[in-house]
């Protein structure tokens, strides 16, 4: 067994840090040793994209990627969407859109989104449709998750709106 | 799926990448991206001992022109192709190519490097490089060397990389005035490879002949195709709906694809021929605008 390596990241604003052996996953980091099992396993191949989380502010696919090469980054996952007990509008969306049905992909296709809106607060369906490219749904046919991400963005604008008001 | 176990290492500089390398040979694998190696490892279709990891390499990620050159560091990210405005505006061929290699996510991470030095007929890049008459710097234990993109593929994921060298940049001629270039794929599905896809880049003369063309092809042979008898057939001469065919038959001819799962030769070499029109037709119209 190679010898082991410490991680060390910052994961939804905590700092977590772990001895493991270097060709331990990401993925398998996030939920096994961190035990943050909102990310999820889908097809272990890097299609399916459910596993997606944010590394330094970017979305990847944590099953292809070592916990090693994380070392010293930003992690943020799906736990991290919730705030002061409230949905985030992504979560708040899909909920209202009915933007999931068994919600296996959805914790990875709320990570893309919310990745997609922080460079892109306005999105075309287009944009949107490109932004979850790489995250397969096998039960919405995708149609609610592009309205959930739609009611996501108006009312991320709408509370931009209002906190420029209350400037 | 769990990769096998092997050592990690993180050098700091090139040199002290180089140094592994020559300390543990064929035993040792360079970790860029990622994207193809680690799915690679995963399915223990290879199971180096010794993993090199060349992300903590500082000032190997650039897009920049200098010397008459488009320079690409090697650890540039597909995501940072996609989003520069150098690319954007004045390379579209390559902008055409980072769009449609897998997805959001891969691209975040994927480099040009890798793409290139991983040795894949199914990759994106070769092809476009053809077609862009590009140069891979090489560097290694005797310093740096250019290999031309032409004799860079040697075949099924080999290329002229020495075991001790690593891919540190690509150089493009900057093209000249009345170029342009385009990328067209099909692929199944998002984040497939393609069934096969034709990198086109055109120069024209003032009177709208073609004075300079690069033909590439993804994914119908056992290395990336440089399309030359098209490529022939169309330099110093106006590109009419006559002669458009005519080229894009001779590129179907060139390619030698295999059956698969994507479907039977015959389909692919009829399907190189459609986008190679295509992909002459945009680059020869991006060439004129």
């Amino acid at each position: 067994m190679a010898k082991k390596q410490m991680v060390r990241v910052r994961v939804n604003g905590r700092e977590r840090q772990a001895e493991v052996e270097p060709r331990l996953l990401l993925v398998h980091f996030i939920r096994e040793v961190l035990q943050l099992t909102g990310t999820h396993i889908g097809c272990d191949t890097s299609h399916c994209g459910a596993c997606t989380v944010l590394l330094n502010g970017k979305t990847v696919k944590s099953c292809t990627v070592f916990a090693v090469q994380a070392d010293g980054g930003e992690l943020f996952t799906v736990e991290g969407l919730i705030k002061d007990g409230q949905l985030h509008p992504l979560q708040e969306g899909f909920k209202e859109e009915h933007g999931l049905q068994c919600g296996f992909c959805t914790p990875g296709m709320l990570m893309s989104c919310f990745s997609l809106l922080e460079h892109n607060p306005n999105p075309s369906e287009e944009d949107i449709r490109w932004g979850i490219s790489g995250n397969l749904c096998r039960c919405t046919g995708y149609q609610n998750i592009v309205r959930a991400v739609q009611f996501a963005a108006g009312k991320l604008s709408h509370e931009k709106k209002a906190q420029g008001a209350l400037k | 799926m769990i990769p096998p176990s092997f050592e990690y290492f993180q050098p700091s500089t090139i040199p002290e990448a180089i140094a592994l390398l020559e300390e543990y040979g064929d035993e040792a694998k360079i970790l860029s991206g990622g994207q193809s190696l680690i799915p690679m490892l995963k399915l223990r279709l290879a199971r180096p001992a010794y993993l090199i990891d060349i992300n903590r390499i500082a000032g190997l990620s650039y897009i920049k022109e200098d010397g008459g050159f488009l320079k690409i560091g090697g650890l540039t990210r597909e995501g940072e192709l996609e989003a520069s405005p150098l690319i954007a505006a004045k390379y579209p061929i390559i902008l055409d190519t980072t769009r449609v290699i897998a997805d959001p996510q891969v691209r975040n991470l994927a480099t040009v490097g890798g793409n290139l030095a991983h040795g894949d007929p199914a990759n994106d890049h070769p092809a476009t490089m053809l077609a862009l008459g590009a140069q891979i710097v090489a560097t290694g234990p005797r310093g740096a060397r250019t290999i031309r993109i032409e004799d860079f593929f040697l075949s099924l994921f080999s290329t002229a990389l020495e075991p001790g060298e690593i891919l540190t940049e690509i150089r493009i001629p900057i093209p000249p005035p009345r170029s342009g270039g385009s990328y067209f794929k099909l692929e199944r599905k998002v984040g497939d490879f393609a069934t096969a896809a034709v990198a086109a880049q055109v120069t024209v003369d003032d009177k709208g002949a073609v004075q300079n063309v690069g033909v590439g092809l993804t994914n119908v042979g056992p290395k990336p195709l440089k399309a030359g008898k098209a490529e022939a057939l169309l330099r110093g001469k106006k590109v009419d709906a006559a002669l458009l065919p005519q080229a894009a038959q001779l590129a179907a001819d060139e390619a030698q694809p295999s059956s698969d799962l994507r479907g039977p030769a015959e389909y692919k070499k009829a399907l190189v021929k459609e986008l190679a029109k295509r992909a002459l037709s945009r680059a020869l119209e991006r060439a004129r605008s």
